[in-house]
């Protein structure tokens, strides 16, 4: 989970890392009140999870706390790619001397962890990392041995942090370290780190991204998940403990194992070529041994969609037995009785698969069509997706939809 | 032969007393492994049957090792447990450690693996997240079903346990050597090259086939392997040229992060390495099939 940098300098702070007071308004007249606690020049900062926020207008300065409103107002709804802005932070203008970056990442490849430190921070990292690679350093972290205050002097001697400046960053990478690894996080990045005219040096902004496999170990992770941001498909699915990832396309889908799941996705896309760029609705995974109750829960997450048109439902039975999904979908089928109206494909192979084929032949149910390769069947759920899109436009001229 | 399993292998269950250690181990054993003794503390000295076979409980993998020979231990520990499940069974010297459990967090994959270079390497892991190693006709430690297929002389690397069911099921026609579920967790022990090398060297196997998914370099790093020492024919497949960026797929992995980890170039590098690489699993099956017809 990505947080927001709100949420992020919240962790900074409940590990000692320095960053400046400040609050978040969800409109105008709280940020306005904000301003005016704080007494004296603001930033106003659009908060989304994504970069670039300065230049496409989501960060303005205020004087006043009228100004303060006046800028929140501006910048509140306002889409930053894609990202609707919800929220603002109002926290204290900050005159700068330097600016800095260091953070702490899992690096994949070397299956440990590592820190970048630079004295040149500021611009996006990406940036500075193709422009003046020698100016970034990369440093492996043990994550036995992690950082102390020698490992963080090496960083920041690797860095080439200003001397003036070097005990104060030690004291902030090992106080970042801390928060990295109490708080379970892949990714803790400060970007600027800065250094302001009295000799200060401060987080101005930060990125956390959490590991939700660690969530069991910090129930107060729970409350940074911004629900009312969440697709709400994808919120209900969570809720019944589904692996649902939205999509812009018209084919749902429900697989068993994030491989094949994922692989469906690309064999509709493929066909979809074939019958007018037909996409996949969604991403679904059942997951290993899933009962039949499961397999009905994603069926009917599924047909609420109402960007769906066809379903193709995927499973290749290892632990997960072709009865139990056969049997959950005709579960399904009844519980929404005439409300399902969107055609299914089924491909069932593996653990059982006589007997999912068996029951699905008896219930003989009229938008349940059984196809028995995955290239196949995905070829019959686009052009099924299709052929309901035509049937569908020429009566929902007015819906819009 | 058969590459990290062999019918020789004695294999121990951590977590065995569970209900997915159980229901695996009676799988395990009904495929024919040697299961030899299962691993929980509160347990020791219990028997458990299963199947008409007794299998004894040890309360460390330490002791199970000395009572029974172990050589192979799979684990089922749930995810707060299994870091320490994992290097207790590294400092038991255990030779082959099959890491099934899902949901482990990335600090905790991340310390056991540290902890097993800074002993010097002598187990090799497999996992996390994975469904393990299935060396058909011989033995199977971990969750692949041992019914897809028999033996034979293809061997398979994947990241993700239900493509390898699929692959094998294509190809159940000629078989496999060995089967390896290298797990879709961002940090795991055994890589794509590390079974690359394996396949490589095991005169039983003649082809394989190597399955990627979206998130990390891994693929790219395999495909410049094969490209420098693996003379075998391979065949490729990757997954997730659909999913978007910034989204976890399923796998704590799985993810295409800005421009990088995109299945696009990883099917790219394993092409410019002589690899072929096939659309669908079943193109790439097919693409399998007519190596095969080659080598006879």
């Amino acid at each position: 989970m990505d947080l927001y940098e709100y949420q992020a300098k919240d962790l900074f702070a409940a590990h000692g890392v320095p960053v400046l007071p400040g609050s978040v308004a969800h409109t105008p007249g709280e940020a306005r009140a904000i301003a005016a606690r704080l007494d004296q020049t603001v930033v106003v900062k659009a908060q989304v999870k994504t970069g670039g926020r300065g230049k496409a207008g989501g960060v303005k300065l205020a004087k006043t706390a009228e100004d303060a409103e006046a800028k929140a107002g501006a910048i509140l709804g306002l889409d930053i790619k894609g990202h609707v802005t919800r929220k603002v932070l109002v926290t204290p203008a900050s005159d700068i001397d330097e600016e800095y970056y260091v953070s702490f990442l899992l690096d994949r490849a070397n299956r440990t962890f590592l820190a970048m430190a630079s004295a040149e921070g500021g611009m996006e990292i990406e940036q500075l990392a193709v422009e003046r690679p020698e100016a970034l350093a990369k440093i492996p972290v043990d994550a036995i041995a992690g950082v102390d205050a020698a490992k963080a002097r090496e960083i920041v001697a690797a860095g080439t942090f200003p001397a003036q400046v070097a005990d104060q960053v030690v004291d902030v990478l090992v106080k970042l370290w801390r928060t990295f690894v109490e708080e379970d996080a892949t990714l803790v990045e400060v970007n600027p780190l800065v250094r302001d005219p009295q000799g200060r040096v401060i987080a101005l902004d930060g990125k956390v991204t959490l590991d939700d496999n660690a969530s069991f170990r910090h129930p107060g992770h729970a409350e940074l998940v911004d629900s009312e941001a969440e697709d709400p498909l994808e919120a209900k699915a969570k809720a019944k403990d589904l692996n649902y990832v939205k999509l812009d396309g018209q084919v749902g889908i429900i697989g068993n194992g994030a491989g094949l799941v994922m692989s469906t996705l690309d064999v509709v896309a493929y066909a979809g070529e074939r019958w007018g760029g037909v996409k996949p609705a969604n991403f679904l995974d059942i997951g290993g041994g899933a009962s039949a109750e499961v397999m009905a829960n994603g069926l009917e997450i599924i047909l609420s969609d109402p960007d769906v048109r066809s379903v193709f439902v995927n499973v290749f039975g290892g632990i997960t037995a072709c009865d139990e999904v056969a049997k959950g979908i005709v579960r399904a089928l009844e519980i929404l009785g005439d409300e399902a109206r969107k055609p299914l494909v089924v491909r069932l192979d593996g653990n059982n698969v006589d007997e999912g084929r068996r029951i699905l032949a008896e219930a003989n149910h009229q938008l349940v069509n059984v196809v028995d390769t995955m290239d196949n069947a995905a070829d019959k759920a686009a052009e099924l997706a299709t052929t309901d899109l035509l049937a569908g436009s020429s009566n929902s001229t007015t819906s819009g939809a | 032969m058969a590459i990290f399993l062999t019918e020789q292998s004695r294999v121990i269950v951590q977590g065995m007393t569970g209900s997915e250690g159980m229901k695996h181990t009676k799988r395990m054993l009904a495929s024919g492994t040697a299961i030899v003794g299962g691993v929980n503390p509160r347990k020791a000295g219990e028997k458990v049957e299963i199947d008409g076979v007794s299998v004894p409980v040890f309360g460390t993998v330490a002791e199970a090792m000395t009572a029974t020979g172990a050589d192979v231990s799979v684990v089922f520990v749930p995810p707060a447990f299994a870091k320490a499940a994992v290097i207790e069974a590294i400092d038991a010297g255990i030779g082959l450690l099959v890491v099934i459990t899902e949901g482990i967090p990335v600090h905790d994959t991340a310390a056991f693996w540290a902890h097993a270079v800074a002993t010097g390497n002598k187990t090799r892991i497999i996992g996390p997240n994975c469904p393990g190693v299935i060396s058909p006709g011989k033995s199977n430690a971990g969750i692949i079903p041992a019914d897809i297929c028999g033996p034979g002389r293809i061997g398979l690397v994947s990241k993700s346990g239900t493509l390898t069911y699929q692959m094998m099921y294509e190809l159940r026609e000629f078989g496999f050597s060995s089967a390896v579920g290298i797990g879709g967790d961002p940090v795991i022990g055994t890589t794509h090259i590390d079974a690359l090398r394996a396949f490589q060297d095991d005169p039983e196997t003649a082809a394989i086939v190597m399955i990627g998914e979206i998130g990390g370099d891994a693929e790219e790093r395999a495909a410049a392997y094969i490209r420098d020492h693996v003379t075998k024919p391979v065949v490729g497949y990757v997954a997730g040229f659909t999913a978007p960026e910034g989204k976890t797929m399923g796998h704590a992995g799985a993810i295409v992060s800005g421009s990088a980890g995109t299945a696009a170039a990883k099917q790219e590098a394993l092409e410019a390495a002589g690899v072929k690489v096939g659309r669908t699993p079943s193109e790439a099956a097919g693409l399998m099939r007519e190596i095969m017809a080659s080598v006879g």
